[in-house]
């Protein structure tokens, strides 16, 4: 592939107390591209989408071997403040978890920790901003000061997104994000997804093959903590070279 | 058989077992309510009565002669006036075949001798009174307070009675003038301690349980709330922590009388406080308070879900900013909650107090934190212990008010936890 490599992840072994969670995984993610992890539950993908931004730090029992370049740079070297990587690395969760603040403000909270703008003006346009990325805008314009939480399932999930892009990171990691929505909700964000990924790098971990093949332009299969196969998604979808990979996307394991 | 027969007679054994279920806890509620009615019935009874006391209507005569002994009409005469004689005197004119001194003595006692100062003083108001004859009424004593409330005691045995029948007939005679009446106890609501049951108030040991309950409040709520927080969210998980958490557990279990001991040996002995004293009062409370609000804060910590935590670290938010952020907003009410559990918990206490001098009879009501005072639950028990038999119905409305202010705190906590909880 000739396109620009974003995160490198070289030999990244995770523990989880005694228990060996993800076994040598080499993985390389392109930059504003698509990049699903797919695999039955326990594979070891939500792991591996959570050391992209450090999140396993804050498990006491968790233990990390191996490199994740991103730009360049190890994220797990000293230098590193995990707080800094996070700025750059948004994060969508499984479960919408707006904070049980206004929407305006769960929007304004990461700019206003960072300190990124310098009025309120300023604050506002970028807030109105992010919410018309995630395709939020048009539905709350009237209510910016309604709690987060009285929004529907899936425009939560938009809000959490917005939220995300508010502090303009430049790769966003999504862990199912529409495990938990409607079908019709699902599509908004997919479509969402396919527009952010003109200035974001994603990685989405999902459990619908369907979602993986319709949104993304990298699938990486992962089973039992290793990474079987990784490939173009067309190619990993009609024509997998791994045995397991097939078995997996035709429904035979899983 | 076959199954689904099986399943019918297993089905009617397990629903006999589901009904005698209920019933035993229809019983155990029942049982519980009964005895709670029981309780607050008995204790309203003899309570309310404390709420009245008995007043006695007398043609008071301020004789010159007995207030102005040395004839220069001084302040000072006034002040120093024998109101006794003044107030046997006016009683004598209203029984005035009275002459024996034994039987004027027992009669001067129907009077409050709370009202020889009060007359003093509406005299030095106004000198005129001097030399004129005005209708007042006086309080009466505490045991003619206490037949007068209770008909039922006329009929005891004069030697088991607290007052004799040559008493009970004058107080027949004032009756029969319709000069006596039961009016608003406001001595209860205004007057610290005393020895006259009548004169004795509540009042006091409500100021002292303010100000011992704000130091404890000040004192508790700060550091067991820093404790909690750094022991849920900052503090690594090994073995010297978990030494800390089930100590604070224990903490919590440790008989309050204990922590008065405390109290007696460092704030009394080694730090020489003020024996008595609210601040000292406050500092024991605050010590049995701790580990309430260290486990209600960790425990509404935990409540709080780990997706906020993770949105806010997702961000980019430092552990401090996700705690003090969005932790410990959410989980305030809880935190609220127990900490006024804790607080409720220690307006009742009274062991610990006792160990630290706060059980002392203190007739002034405390003006700061460190003036000798006692709290409402010693009070009760100072009265409990107390022989006269009007000290009975005041034990009983001291415990309306204690009673009234748990209802209250606890109130505030249920008020606290339904208004500010947040839902998600």
């Amino acid at each position: 592939m000739t396109e620009k490599i974003k995160i490198k992840s070289k030999n990244v072994n995770v523990y989880y107390g005694q228990k060996k969670a993800l076994d040598k995984i080499n993985l390389e993610i392109p930059t504003n591209k698509v990049t699903a992890l797919i695999g039955p539950s326990g594979c070891g993908k939500s792991t591996f989408l959570r050391c992209i931004n450090r999140m396993n730090d804050t498990i006491d029992i968790c233990r990390i071997e191996g490199k994740i370049i991103v730009d360049e740079e190890d994220i797990y070297s000293t230098e590193v403040d995990p707080v800094l990587l996070r700025a750059k690395i948004g994060m969508v969760f499984q479960k919408p978890n707006p904070f049980p603040k206004s929407i305006f403000d769960n929007v304004a909270y990461g700019p206003k920790i960072h300190g990124i703008v310098n009025s309120n003006d300023e604050l506002e346009e970028l807030v109105i901003y992010s919410l018309k990325k995630a395709g939020l805008y048009g539905e709350v314009k009237d209510r910016l000061n309604d709690t987060g939480t009285s929004l529907s399932g899936g425009q939560q999930q938009r809000l959490c997104i917005a939220r995300a892009i508010a502090i303009s990171p430049q790769i966003i990691l999504m862990d199912e994000p529409c495990s938990a929505l409607d079908p019709i909700a699902t599509a908004i964000i997919e479509e969402l997804i396919d527009e952010l990924a003109k200035n974001f790098t994603i990685v989405i971990v999902t459990h619908s093959m369907q979602q993986a093949a319709r949104v993304s332009q990298q699938t990486a299969f992962f089973h039992m903590g290793s990474l079987i196969e990784v490939g173009r998604t067309d190619q990993i979808f009609s024509t997998p070279s791994q045995k397991k990979t097939q078995d997996y996307i035709t429904g035979k394991i899983g | 058989m076959n199954n689904l027969k099986k399943i019918e007679y297993s089905l009617k054994k397990r629903k006999r077992q589901e009904s005698r279920f209920k019933i035993y806890g229809l019983l155990g509620i029942a049982t519980a309510v009964t005895f709670l009615c029981i309780i607050l019935s008995s204790i309203v009874m003899e309570g309310k009565k404390a709420f009245l006391s008995t007043y006695i209507k007398l043609e008071v005569y301020f004789d010159p002669d007995i207030i102005y002994t040395n004839n220069d009409q001084k302040e000072e005469d006034i002040k120093f006036a024998n109101f006794q004689k003044i107030i046997k005197n006016s009683l004598n004119s209203f029984f005035p075949e009275i002459s024996d001194k034994g039987e004027l003595r027992k009669l001067s006692n129907f009077i409050s001798s709370s009202e020889e100062e009060n007359l003093m003083k509406l005299v030095l108001k106004n000198k005129q009174l001097v030399g004129q004859k005005i209708t007042l009424w006086l309080l009466a004593s505490s045991k003619i307070d206490v037949i007068n409330k209770n008909p039922d005691m006329e009929l005891i045995a004069e030697e088991d009675r607290l007052i004799s029948d040559l008493e009970l007939n004058w107080l027949n005679e004032i009756r029969s003038a319709n000069n006596i009446k039961s009016n608003f106890n406001k001595n209860f609501f205004v007057k610290a301690d005393s020895t006259e049951p009548e004169q004795a108030g509540i009042w006091g040991s409500l100021v002292g349980s303010f100000f011992t309950l704000f130091i404890t409040l000040i004192l508790s709520f700060p550091i067991a709330v820093a404790a909690g927080v750094f022991l849920e969210e900052l503090a690594p998980k090994n073995k010297f922590t978990d030494f800390i958490e089930v100590n604070i557990n224990n903490l919590a279990a440790v008989p309050s009388i204990i922590f008065g001991l405390l109290g007696l040996a460092i704030f009394l002995n080694v730090m020489h406080l003020p024996r008595s004293a609210p601040i000292v009062g406050g500092m024991v409370l605050a010590l049995m308070t701790l580990p309430t609000i260290i486990i209600a804060t960790r425990a509404s910590l935990k409540a709080v879900p780990p997706s906020i935590r993770e949105a806010a670290i997702g961000l980019g938010a430092t552990k401090f900013q996700t705690v003090t952020h969005h932790v410990l907003p959410l989980s305030l009410p809880g935190i609220l909650t127990g900490t006024i559990i804790g607080m409720s918990q220690a307006l009742g206490e009274s062991a610990p107090l006792l160990m630290i001098g706060m059980v002392a009879f203190i007739v002034d009501v405390p003006g700061s934190f460190l003036d000798s005072s006692t709290v409402l639950p010693v009070q009760i028990y100072l009265w409990k212990s107390t022989a006269a038999r009007g000290f009975v119905e005041l034990t009983a409305a001291g415990v309306m008010v204690l009673l009234s202010f748990l209802i209250l705190m606890n109130g505030i906590a249920v008020f606290i936890r339904q208004k500010f909880e947040k839902k998600w």
